[in-house]
This record gives C-alpha cells, sequence and structure tokens, in this order.
C-alpha cells in the first residue's frame, strides 16, 4: 500500500513534469500552427542552462534562474532565426528543420559540455523526505515538483482566461487572421508565446536535473512521450495536455513499478524483468492507440 | 449495394486518370532521352565496383551498397509521403522489422530451435527477405490503420510514437540481443553466389533495387498512383467523388512499409548486424531528409537525395566527429531555401538551358 502510494505520487511528479512541456507544445501549435520538435531541446538546455550556474554558484536559486533564463533566450533566438520562416510551411517542413535543430543542439551541448553525464545535487532546502501520510515519507524535492506543477497549471489557467496576453492566445488559436486584421502586433504575440513555450520546457528541464542525470538525448526521450500525452489530451488543448500529462504520467510509472512484479509470477525471474520493462516501455504508446480508437481527436480536443 | 459502390469507384478512377494523366501517345523525345540517360546512371553503377577494384578503393564498393540500400527505403517512404503526403515520421520501424528478420531467422537457423516452436530458421535470402517484406507489411497495416484515422500533426506523432514503440520491444527482448543487438554471423545465401564478396552482394542489392525502382514506376504511373497523387492534393474532393480514401492510403502506405523492409532485410545483411538503433526516430528523420532532399513525389528523386545524403555523412564524418554539428544547420538551410530538392535543382537548370 506505502509502495503504491509512493509510486502514485511518483506518477503525478512525472505528470506534471509532462505537462509543463506539453503545455508549451500545445500552446506553440495551436496558435501558430507549428510542431516544433526542438521543443525538448529547450528542455534540456534548461537542464543545462541550470546545471552549469549550480556547479559555478553552487546555488540552487541562481541556477533556477540560470537554466529559466538559458531556455527562454534560447527559444526566443530560434523562433527569430528559424521557426518564424516556418509558420507557412506545411509540417514536414517544420519537422524536418526542427529535426535539424535537434542534431545541432545534442552536438552543441557535447562540444560545449562533453558526452558524461552531469549530476546535480538537490538542494539542502528541499532534501530529505517528509511524512505524507501516518508511516509514508515521500521525498520532499519530488513534492516541490508536484507543487511548482501544479502551480504553474493555475497560473497558466487564469493567464489564459483572464489577461489581455491570454485573450490574443484564445483569438489567435482561433481564427489568426481576425487577430492580425484587429491591429495586434502578430510577430510580437509569436515570440512570446514560443518564448513562454520555451521558459516551461526550460523549467521541466531544470527541475528533472536533479533527479535524472543531466544528459544530450534528454530532450528526445521526453519530447516523444510529450507527443503521445498531446496526442491523448488532444491536439492544441491545453487542458488536455493536463490531463493527457496525468494520465500518462501515473500509468507509466505504475506500469514501470508492478509490471515485472506480476509477470514474474508467471515466468523466471530475468526474463520477466527484461519483458516488463519492455511491455511497460510500450504501455503508454498502447493506450494512445486505444484512445485513438475510441476517440481520434484526443480526449479533450481543443474547439475550433 | 457493394457492387454498386466498387462500380462508381472504378468510374472515379478512370474519370481522374484521365484528368490527371497527359494523353501519352507515342514515345516524346524527352522519354528518350531520359530512358538513355537511365542506362547511363545504370552502366556506371554496373561499372562501379569494377572501377573500385582497379582504383584500389574497395571501401567505395560498400559505400555504394549502402547508398543502394537506402535509395530503396527512402524511395518506399517516398510513395507515403511524397507521393500519397503521408508524413509518416515512423518509417524507420518497418526498415527495422526487416532487419530483425534476418537477425531472428538467421539465429534460429544457427541454433537450429524453431521460432515459436514451428518456423524453423533458415539463411536462404529469397526466404528471409520474402518475410522480411511480409512481416513488415503486417506491421504497416496494423500501424498505418491506427494511424490514419487521424490526419495532419497528429499523424506525425503516432507515426512517430510507434516506431518509438518497437524500438523499447527490440531493446527488451533479451533474446535477441536486446539493447546490443544481433550478430549476423553470415551473409545470407543466395543459389549458388558467394554474398561474402562485396562485389558480388553490391550487384544483389543492385538488382532487386532495379526491379524496385520499376515496380515503383508502374505504381506511381498507374491509377492506383494517380488516385493517390490526388487525395495528397485534396482528400475531400477525392472523398466526394467517392473513393474510398482510407483504403487507398492505407494500401499505400502498407506497400511502403513493404519497400523498407525489404531495405532493412538487405541492410541487415550487408551489415552482417542488427540493432534497435535501426528503428530509432532519428533514423526515420534521416530517410524522411534523403526524400526531401532528392525531391520528394519523384521516382528517382529519393535515390539521389540517399546517395547525397549518405555521402555527405561519410564525407563529414570522416572529418570531425562532431558533423551532427554540420549537418544540422545544413538541413535547416535546405528546408528554409532549397524547397523542392536535388531534383526540383535540376528542374531549374534544365529551365535555364532551355532557355
Amino acid at each position: 500500500m506505502t509502495l503504491v502510494l509512493e509510486q502514485l505520487l511518483n506518477g503525478v511528479q512525472l505528470g506534471v513534469t509532462l505537462f509543463l512541456l506539453a503545455a508549451g507544445l500545445t500552446l506553440i501549435f495551436g496558435i501558430m500552427g507549428v510542431i516544433n520538435l526542438a521543443h525538448g531541446s529547450l528542455y534540456m538546455v534548461g537542464a543545462y542552462g541550470a546545471a552549469l550556474v549550480a556547479t559555478k554558484t553552487g546555488s540552487f536559486a541562481l541556477a533556477a534562474l540560470g537554466g529559466l533564463a538559458a531556455a527562454a533566450i534560447t527559444g526566443m533566438v530560434i523562433e527569430f532565426v528559424v521557426i518564424r520562416r516556418l509558420y507557412a510551411r506545411d509540417h514536414l517542413d517544420q519537422v524536418l528543420a526542427t529535426f535539424g535543430l535537434i542534431l545541432f543542439f545534442n552536438q552543441a551541448i557535447v562540444l560545449l559540455f562533453g558526452r558524461q553525464p552531469i549530476f546535480i545535487g538537490i538542494p539542502p532546502l528541499l532534501s530529505g523526505a517528509v511524512q505524507v501520510l501516518p508511516g509514508v515519507f515521500y521525498p520532499v524535492y519530488r513534492l516541490a515538483i508536484i507543487v511548482v506543477g501544479i502551480a504553474v497549471a493555475c497560473a497558466l489557467y487564469l493567464m489564459i482566461t483572464h489577461t489581455r496576453l491570454g485573450m490574443l492566445v484564445r483569438a489567435g488559436a482561433t481564427h489568426r487572421e481576425m487577430v492580425r486584421a484587429l491591429g495586434v502586433d502578430i510577430r510580437v504575440l509569436y515570440t512570446t508565446v514560443f518564448g513562454l513555450g520555451a521558459l516551461l520546457a526550460g523549467l521541466a528541464g531544470l527541475m528533472a536535473g536533479p533527479i535524472l542525470a543531466v544528459q544530450v538525448g534528454m530532450g528526445e526521450q521526453i519530447l516523444i512521450v510529450t507527443f503521445v500525452v498531446v496526442v491523448i489530451g488532444g491536439v492544441g488543448s491545453v487542458r488536455g495536455a493536463f490531463f493527457g500529462a496525468l494520465i500518462v504520467g501515473v500509468s507509466d510509472t505504475l506500469m514501470r513499478a508492478f509490471l515485472p512484479g506480476l509477470l514474474r509470477g508467471m515466468m523466471t525471474g530475468s526474463e520477466a524483468d527484461a519483458l516488463g520493462a519492455g511491455l511497460s516501455s510500450m504501455g503508454i504508446y498502447l493506450l494512445m492507440a486505444i484512445v485513438l480508437l475510441v476517440r481520434p481527436k484526443g480526449l479533450f480536443p481543443a474547439h475550433g | 449495394m457493394v457492387e454498386t459502390t466498387m462500380v462508381e469507384t472504378r468510374m472515379a478512377d478512370q474519370s481522374i486518370a484521365e484528368t490527371f494523366a497527359s494523353p501519352k501517345t507515342g514515345v516524346s523525345q524527352r522519354d528518350v532521352v531520359r530512358f538513355c540517360l537511365m542506362l547511363i546512371v545504370l552502366a556506371a553503377l554496373v561499372a562501379l565496383p569494377f572501377a573500385a577494384r582497379a582504383l584500389d578503393a574497395a571501401n567505395l564498393t560498400t559505400l555504394a551498397t549502402r547508398i543502394v540500400i537506402f535509395a530503396i527505403a527512402a524511395a518506399s517512404l517516398n510513395l507515403a509521403l511524397g507521393v500519397g503526403g503521408m508524413v509518416s515520421f515512423g518509417h524507420a520501424a518497418f526498415f527495422g522489422i526487416g532487419g530483425y528478420v534476418v537477425g531472428i531467422l538467421y539465429q534460429h537457423f544457427v541454433s537450429d530451435e524453431p521460432l515459436f516452436g514451428f518456423i524453423s530458421g533458415t539463411n536462404q535470402l529469397i526466404i528471409t527477405a520474402a518475410a522480411a517484406i511480409l512481416v513488415s507489411g503486417l506491421a504497416a497495416a496494423l500501424f498505418g490503420a491506427l494511424s490514419l484515422r487521424t490526419s495532419g500533426v497528429q499523424f506525425i506523432m503516432i507515426t512517430l510514437a510507434f516506431a518509438q514503440m518497437l524500438f523499447f520491444l527490440f531493446v527488451s527482448l533479451k533474446a535477441y540481443g536486446g539493447d546490443d543487438g544481433l550478430i549476423v554471423r553470415r551473409r545470407n545465401v543466395l543459389f549458388g553466389l558467394d554474398t561474402r564478396d562485396d562485389a558480388t552482394f553490391y550487384f544483389i542489392c543492385l538488382a532487386v533495387a532495379v526491379a524496385f525502382f520499376a515496380l515503383l514506376h508502374r505504381i506511381m504511373r498507374s491509377r492506383f498512383g494517380l488516385v493517390l497523387g490526388g487525395i495528397r492534393q485534396n482528400e475531400r474532393r477525392m472523398a466526394s467523388i467517392g473513393i474510398p480514401t482510407y483504403s487507398y492510403q492505407l494500401a499505400a502506405f502498407v506497400i511502403s512499409g513493404m519497400g523498407c523492409g525489404l531495405a532493412g532485410a538487405l541492410m541487415a545483411n550487408f551489415a552482417r548486424f542488427v540493432s534497435p538503433d535501426m528503428l530509432h526516430w532519428m533514423q526515420s528523420g534521416e530517410l524522411m531528409i534523403m526524400v526531401i532532399l532528392g525531391g520528394a513525389g519523384t521516382l528517382f528523386g529519393p535515390a539521389l537525395g540517399a546517395a547525397l545524403w549518405i555521402i555527405l555523412e561519410t564525407s563529414l564524418a570522416a572529418w570531425t566527429e562532431h558533423w551532427q554539428f554540420v549537418l544540422g544547420p545544413v538541413i535547416i538551410l535546405i528546408i528554409l531555401f532549397f524547397r523542392g530538392g536535388l531534383q526540383g535543382i535540376l528542374t531549374m537548370i534544365r529551365g535555364i538551358a532551355h532557355g
């Protein structure tokens, strides 16, 4: 029971990380119509930015700022240099150009930091474990990620429904040309939204840093899972991204934790472990296939 | 009821064929030029291993073999992507399946234990290649049937995710090497040919490629190919004149997957090694780039693209370990400024030459 609760929390923690990425991806797609494969690279840039500042200064707060700044600035620069030219293009061109960006960023990171994974320590303030239920201890850092993720989700919700920027975002997603015709500087809006998406990706990356190893290729691994989230939730829908991320995060974590054990009842230990690991990595894709069979547009399709 | 729809479909097909195909009476001068050009290229490709031996550059033959194999894979992807407009980001899955069919059958051939208890292993290229085509076709039918329920950006993401799923499946198959991959100690045998000789193997691949491109030529010129092109241009219009677009797209997707499976089977034999890397999403991306680089939707564009890409990759990799640092921006520049690919540039040059 303790284990189940612990894994459930781990799942939620993975879920909010995925949400931060999926929200940015889906916002960028919803408003600019661009599919950005390099979103995973921004996650990686955020993690490396934070790692760099953390090793130089030792302060987690500065590291967090550094990671956010690195991701947001990188995002705005690639929007200005590359992505801006892709708005009018078809998805194929967007995929390939951003694929080129991934190759570039991965090698740039190798050149700057080498291939060795970097490990960042958990800040002392957030280290240790806390009793979440009688007898159940859970790491503070992971709880903090959940809290930050949910706070960001709420802030994003408020921003989209209650601010001028949010109004433009909604308007842009429904009818791009009309927004432009009404005199809104669409270029600034695009760069802002892209920067916001990059910021969220960077936040996810820098928070994941102390849990996972910061390494080249970390972005693509999570990017593909993020795609699954977006497809399950419904492309272009932030609400869908939130629920999709939680569903994927929890089911993936639970399958990884318990499937090998269940299989071990049926076959030998090592084979069960290997097969369990394989099946649980495949699980979310099967989930996606089932969702597609029932609701091709995702669980929470965006309006219009 | 079913009969009437079929008749209607057939009639619709004919009308489209008439609309799209320019009436071809006799052989035009351009066709003759094109045919001669093809013969010259083919002659050069046949002469290549002999030239390589004379120049004492044996790795030229292996480089050419890789190009030929990837030309098959890229051309198959092109049928889905360039002709049918289905942007599949997961075709490496079929490439990898083809490779694994060869690897797994070989392993069972060596260990002499039947697969699933009744399929005995083999090292006959004819059988392994056919099995590779069959299995990758089945996988393409399954993935395609699900993926084609969506379109646009979802389709891209879903094909990518399915390929990734298979990637994890093969990583977890410890019996077949898992992460480390599977070594095929000796190439499959084909009749009495010495497949261990690189030049002989090159000729086998070249022969397969020629047959495959002839088939693709037939497909692209056929009514089926024209309908497919029509669906790419305007799916709704095609549907409204009574064409079951889903079935057409699925059929093209399956054929495309089979071609990639065939290429994968050849690759496994050529490299004598298969690993989950063959199904990696980077591989899918590279196949797409080959298609775009050469010119999507054309018959020989993907082959040109494959050649250019592999030569570029090989020479950059020889120059620096961080070749992707250069290649990434090169891809971006190509996408941003040379949309039609090589074929587009060639057409442009021809246009200028003809005034």
